[in-house]
């Protein structure tokens, strides 16, 4: 069975049946349709993780097709070790986020529905491509519905958010074409894999360094190119927040082991102190800015900078420990930063307002939700047992191997995290009824208690039993950290 | 059941209770509700008592439970180490936890939040046991963040008072930054010792006693000095040790069971705990211990000062602890870790016994915590009020209860000590003998003898001091039903579940001091878990003039320690049933001490405004001149201006006209003709 491709275009193919068959009036088909596609999306990537052999670095599932032969461009998609978690991270996630817009969206479902489908299928296509055209067809596309989500369904600024944030993530990519394009002339193929063996000087692999940087330091993103992620989520509805930051910020994380360590490896060792000290600014930095802010989604989104810093931090420590902390934190802050997103949507649902200061004392009325958004919170500030313990802690851990003084800094995250977000929590959940509106809230509704039931059982059982998510990526990383440790010269 | 199976079961059944009442406690009932955490925590408590007498007859376990995680050759597991260490430290803490299981019934009786609560104090007791089985660094440091997890749940119970939920935070965020030493602690062993598990590392230590760390320039650090600093820092936010001891005195603002069992008896021990377990590491380094100790000293002596001035029963108590905390700290930096641990054991019972009773008070006086608004209660409350007794005897150190025969082997441990800064220590622990007593008997003679100062018809106080009383703020807001109601009537003696544990927890604070101080200290009750070295072995020294308990307490009785908890209890009698206008003029004499004193030093003071204020305004520099100044004001839309005007600039060119276009194709031709001309 081709897995692979199913995984791409069943979603994508729902999404299009949602345009055509949904009706503005009768948006309950839409739903229906967008749901069992969504399903049958994560359905088809359950086999990858069942029947993957974690013994080999070797890339499986494999499908290969012609496409454009002139320039042997072809239509090859493969998983290994890396990048099979986020394949079924985004489908799980399509999921939810389905599930999640089922009433609160009530303009344009079928549309609403369609783009996040597609954006699924592209973004599986990202994860899965073997190609790099192919690669870049599926990355820039995915740009498009992501737009649309927030320049449709967004909130009063959201022309401005939707337009930095294609210009942003456009212009970042546009040199990647043209490296692209130059490794397809020195090797003849545009396969990545084969990417892998071409020598490289270390000027050109510099070059190419700034060219696949830019495009994928933006989507992460990383200092100092960051700012584009909180004016897209604060104004991106609910779904959108929960799509770009579990699944589209780690494509940009994604490329950094895909395309810059193993096809860069000297540039990427040369240059590895100049991406650690960003990715620590990010913790440092962005830690203090996060605790100042007043709107509720703005301060999730400086977080995800905070914890994406440790993913990029990780894999520039070039140790099994360091990189598999990082994947692992890609896959936690996948599940944590969906699960605050939609606690934040659930209040915004009700009392539409993003701001901390509407708010005080929510526990009160909503006590099932405070339950869960303490959880929750206790998760993006890395308390053991949950699953933003487990990378942290491996990529910290790793740091101090590497020097005490980059573990010291990373590891004020304990501190930051914890203040930034336990001090949202006390302001927003705990203290008396703060005004009419949180006196009138009505708690979970079933829907959206079993959303966040589901997130929190992953959370917690990652956190307890990290161990078959990190087995699956052995092989994968030592077969990476080989290819970064042999130089191209 | 094999005892493998036993070990497992401990800490789970607790675990199993928490969760069956926390997630569907409301459906139970409370009553079904309480039975389930209590049969939890009872078949921990009794499962503890089997594991012990099995460590005593000479059982040992090391084992792994499952493989938590593994990368590359580096394996983490949850496992068990089961010695003499951890057996004393399960049977104290479920013990003390079943004691306040079975008195939350009284003192929670009609509190909203009944269920939520057994449901966080039986998660906490598994989190607690996870702490002290670990057999590795890794389930340490879970259970040591579960514990701070529960605590601050439990210190903002009552969530809509301000008071509570600035109180959790803040004893949060104080234990993040000891977690944040702790972690990197971890971290240096781990890059050093290529293993988390604790015996490998135990055993690996001796390699790494020169071994050298760069930090900073040339200057070259003792590897083991670094890293036991660095966990050091862990056990000082655990353990409340200056400066990082801010959050316990405001964690009172949780109900007075989880002060007990939490801020008193077993989680602020952790940390104690801790080091006791990594003494292998520490004896390697005297530069540590040296840290450990002049921290514990100051900690014992400083605290024990503020102690005096507090009015709030609780607070009183608290401060007690933290002097408390101070000296097992100080016995760790001597190298007695058994003295340490024989004070926490004793301490643990007493301490949870003296808050036990002040929760006893708080609710006959219907919420009550001020020991002016108290007095002549022992009339009233006579069990309470033996047991209380019973408690500051012990804690003031007066023969034969339990304080007594701890904390004078920890001062004999001071004294021989030859560790740097064991002078200081030495005139600290002393002097707190003094002050220990004083605050002691003060809170005793305030609460329970002299005249009533409350009003003995009626309620403790109207509605509207109620109001003004800062800690009862949330309270007047009828978020927190009076449990206890406000339906008058002079003082009762609480009902038998509040004072059965009162006596239970007394009975072990008179008898453990001579029971187990002779196998503890001089015995061979530890086996292998705790070592020491040859040249700090200061209770190996005292071992040689041991002659037995009786001796011991002679000796005691004849030495300056006894006398000067004997001058504390006196002084306290003099000032509060004798002369009580002493205190005052005491007061007013001493104005800028008393005023220092009064501002807790202005610890807090300082953390609000450096630390809490700093981070702040830090934050909004960043955001405001980083991010939206010079990122996205200079950079993102610069660059979207610089386009703009480009193409406004570029618009011009093409004006349509054409004699413009002619004149340029005119300037272009005479100027590739000058350049064809001039080549």
């Amino acid at each position: 069975m081709p897995y692979l491709s199913l995984a791409i275009w069943i979603p994508i193919a729902a999404g299009l049946a949602v345009l055509v068959y949904g009706r503005d009036r009768d948006a309950g088909l839409a739903r229906w349709i967008a749901l069992v596609g969504a399903l049958a999306g994560l359905l088809v990537t359950l086999p990858l993780w069942v029947h993957f052999n974690p013994h080999t670095s070797d890339m499986q599932f494999v499908e290969s097709a012609e496409w454009i032969p002139r320039f042997d461009v072809r239509y090859l998609l493969g998983v290994d070790g890396i990048s099979m978690l986020f394949v079924l991270l985004n489908s799980f996630v399509t999921l939810l986020v389905v599930w999640a817009g089922w009433e609160v969206i009530e303009d344009r479902v079928a549309q609403y529905m369609a783009a996040f489908l597609i954006m699924s299928g592209l973004i599986n296509g990202s994860f899965v491509a073997l190609d790099g055209v192919l690669f870049y067809v599926f990355f820039e596309a995915l740009l498009i519905p992501m737009y649309l989500i927030i320049g449709v369904w967004g909130g009063p600024n959201r022309v401005y958010a939707a337009i930095k944030f294609f210009l942003y993530t456009l212009v970042g990519s546009l040199l990647m074409l043209v490296a692209l394009i130059y490794l397809y002339r020195v090797s003849e193929s545009f396969s990545i894999l084969d990417w892998y063996l071409v020598p490289l000087s270390l000027k050109t692999q510099l070059l190419l360094f700034v060219a696949f940087f830019l495009a994928f330091a933006v989507k992460v993103p990383m200092w100092p190119v960051h700012t584009w992620l909180p004016d897209a989520h604060v104004e991106a509805p609910t779904g959108g927040s929960v799509v770009l930051a579990a699944i589209t910020l780690k494509i940009g994380a994604y490329g950094f082991v895909r395309f810059i360590l193993p096809i860069l490896p000297d540039a990427s060792r040369y240059l590895s102190g100049f991406i650690v000290t960003l990715s620590l600014v990010a913790v440092v930095y962005i830690g203090f800015v996060a605790l100042v802010q007043g709107d509720m989604k703005k301060l999730i989104a400086y977080s995800s900078i905070s914890h994406m810093g440790f993913v990029t931090l990780g894999f520039f420590l070039f140790s099994q420990l360091g990189a598999e902390g990082a994947l692992v934190q890609m896959i936690s802050h996948g599940f944590v930063s969906a699960a605050m997103f939609l606690c934040v949507g659930v209040m915004y649902d009700r009392v539409h307002s993003r701001q901390i200061a509407d708010y005080g004392g929510v526990a009160n009325t909503m006590p099932r939700f405070a339950a869960f958004m303490v959880l929750f919170a206790m998760a993006n500030a890395g308390l053991p047992a949950t699953s933003g313990f487990v990378g942290e802690f491996l990529v910290i851990l790793a740091a101090v191997k590497v020097n005490f003084w980059l573990g010291f800094l990373a590891a004020t995250t304990l501190i930051l995290g914890a203040a930034y977000t336990l001090w949202m929590v006390k302001r927003v959940i705990f203290g008396a009824v703060a005004n009419a509106q949180v006196r009138e809230l009505a708690d979970l509704n079933r829907r959206e208690f079993w959303l966040l039931a589901v997130l929190a059982a992953l959370v917690i059982g990652m956190g307890v039993y990290p161990k078959p998510f990190v087995d699956v990526m052995h092989t994968s990383v030592a077969d990476l950290l080989a290819h970064v440790a042999k130089s191209k010269l | 059941m094999t005892m493998q199976q036993l070990y497992l079961l401990i800490p789970l059944a607790p675990l199993a209770g928490a969760v069956a009442v926390g997630l569907f406690g409301p459906k139970l009932g409370r009553g079904l509700s309480h039975w389930l955490c209590i049969l939890g925590v009872a078949v921990a408590t009794v499962g503890s008592i089997v594991v012990w007498r099995d460590v005593m007859a000479g059982a040992r376990f090391n084992g792994d439970v499952y493989t938590w995680l593994q990368s590359g050759s580096l394996k983490l597991a949850i496992g068990f180490l089961i010695d003499p260490l951890t057996a004393t430290m399960m049977v104290v803490v479920t013990f003390v936890s079943l004691m306040v299981h079975v008195y939350t019934i009284g003192y929670m009786a009609e509190d909203p939040g009944y269920t939520r609560f057994f449901s966080y104090i039986s998660l906490f007791t598994f989190s607690m046991l996870m702490l002290v089985m670990s057999n590795n660094f890794v389930q340490l440091f879970f259970g040591w963040e579960a514990v701070g997890l529960v605590s601050y749940l439990l210190i903002g119970f009552w969530y809509t008072r301000p008071t509570a939920i600035y109180a959790n935070l803040k004893a949060f965020l104080v234990n993040r930054v000891g977690d944040f030493g702790f972690l990197l602690g971890i971290g240096l062993i781990l890059a050093w010792f290529g293993t988390l598990d604790y015996a490998q590392v135990f055993a690996r230590a001796g390699e790494f006693e020169g071994a050298k760390l760069n930090l900073w320039g040339a200057a070259e650090w003792s590897l083991l000095t670094v890293t036991c600093i660095c966990l050091f820092v862990g056990a000082m936010g655990k353990s409340a040790q200056v400066p990082l001891h801010v959050w316990l005195p405001d964690s009172m603002e949780g109900p007075t069971p989880i002060s007990a069992l939490i801020h008193a008896a077993t989680m602020v021990t952790a940390g104690i705990f801790m080091v006791a377990r990594m003494s292998p590491l520490f004896e390697l380094s005297d530069t540590a211990l040296s840290f450990v100790t002049v921290i514990g000293a100051t900690t014992a002596l400083f605290m024990a000062f503020l102690g005096i001035v507090q009015n709030d029963i609780k607070r009183v108590v608290a401060y007690s602890t933290l002097s408390q905390l101070g000296y097992m700290t100080v016995a760790l930096g001597v190298s007695a870790y058994s003295a340490a641990i024989f004070h926490l054991m004793t301490h643990a019972f007493f301490k949870a016994l003296l808050f036990l009773c002040a929760g006893s008070v708080i609710i006959a006086l219907h919420h009550e915590q001020d020991l002016r608004k108290m007095g002549g209660l022992r009339r009233y409350m006579p069990v309470t009020w033996i047991t209380a007794l019973v408690g500051s005897l012990a804690l003031a150190g007066v023969p034969p209860f339990a304080g007594f025969f701890s904390k004078d082997a920890i001062i004999e441990a001071v004294h021989a000590s030859r560790i740097p800064g064991h002078g200081y220590a030495y005139f600290a622990v002393l002097a707190g003998v003094f002050i220990t007593a004083f605050y002691s008997f003060r809170l005793l003679f305030l609460a329970f003898h002299g005249k009533a100062r409350f009003d003995p018809a009626g309620q403790a106080h109207s509605h509207d001091e109620h109001a003004a009383d800062r800690h009862d703020a949330g309270h007047e807001a009828g978020d927190e039903p009076d449990a206890h109601g406000h339906h008058g009537g002079p003082p009762r003696e609480s009902p038998w579940v509040v004072t059965l544990p009162l006596v239970l927890l007394a009975i072990p604070s008179v008898f453990t001091g001579w029971t187990y101080i002779e196998p503890m200290l001089f015995g061979d009750y530890f086996g292998g878990a705790i070592v020491v070295r040859p040249e700090h072995a200061v209770l190996w020294e005292m071992k040689n003039e041991w002659r037995g308990v009786a001796a011991f307490v002679q000796h005691g009785v004849l030495s300056l320690p006894f006398w000067l908890a004997l001058a504390g209890i006196a002084a306290a009698w003099y000032c509060y049933l004798v002369n009580p206008a002493l205190p005052a003029r005491i007061k007013s004499a001493i104005g800028p001490v008393y005023t220092l004193l009064d501002n807790k030093y202005y610890f807090d003071r300082f953390n609000d405004t450096v630390f809490a204020g700093g981070a702040r305004r830090l934050g909004g520099f960043l955001s405001r001149v980083g991010d939206a100044t010079v990122i996205d004001g200079f950079f993102v839309n610069g660059s979207a201006r610089l386009v703009g005007w480009a193409a406004a600039m570029l618009r011009h060119l093409q004006s349509g006209y054409v004699y413009h276009y002619a004149f340029a194709m005119i300037v272009g031709f005479f100027a590739m003709l000058t350049w064809w001309v001039g080549r």
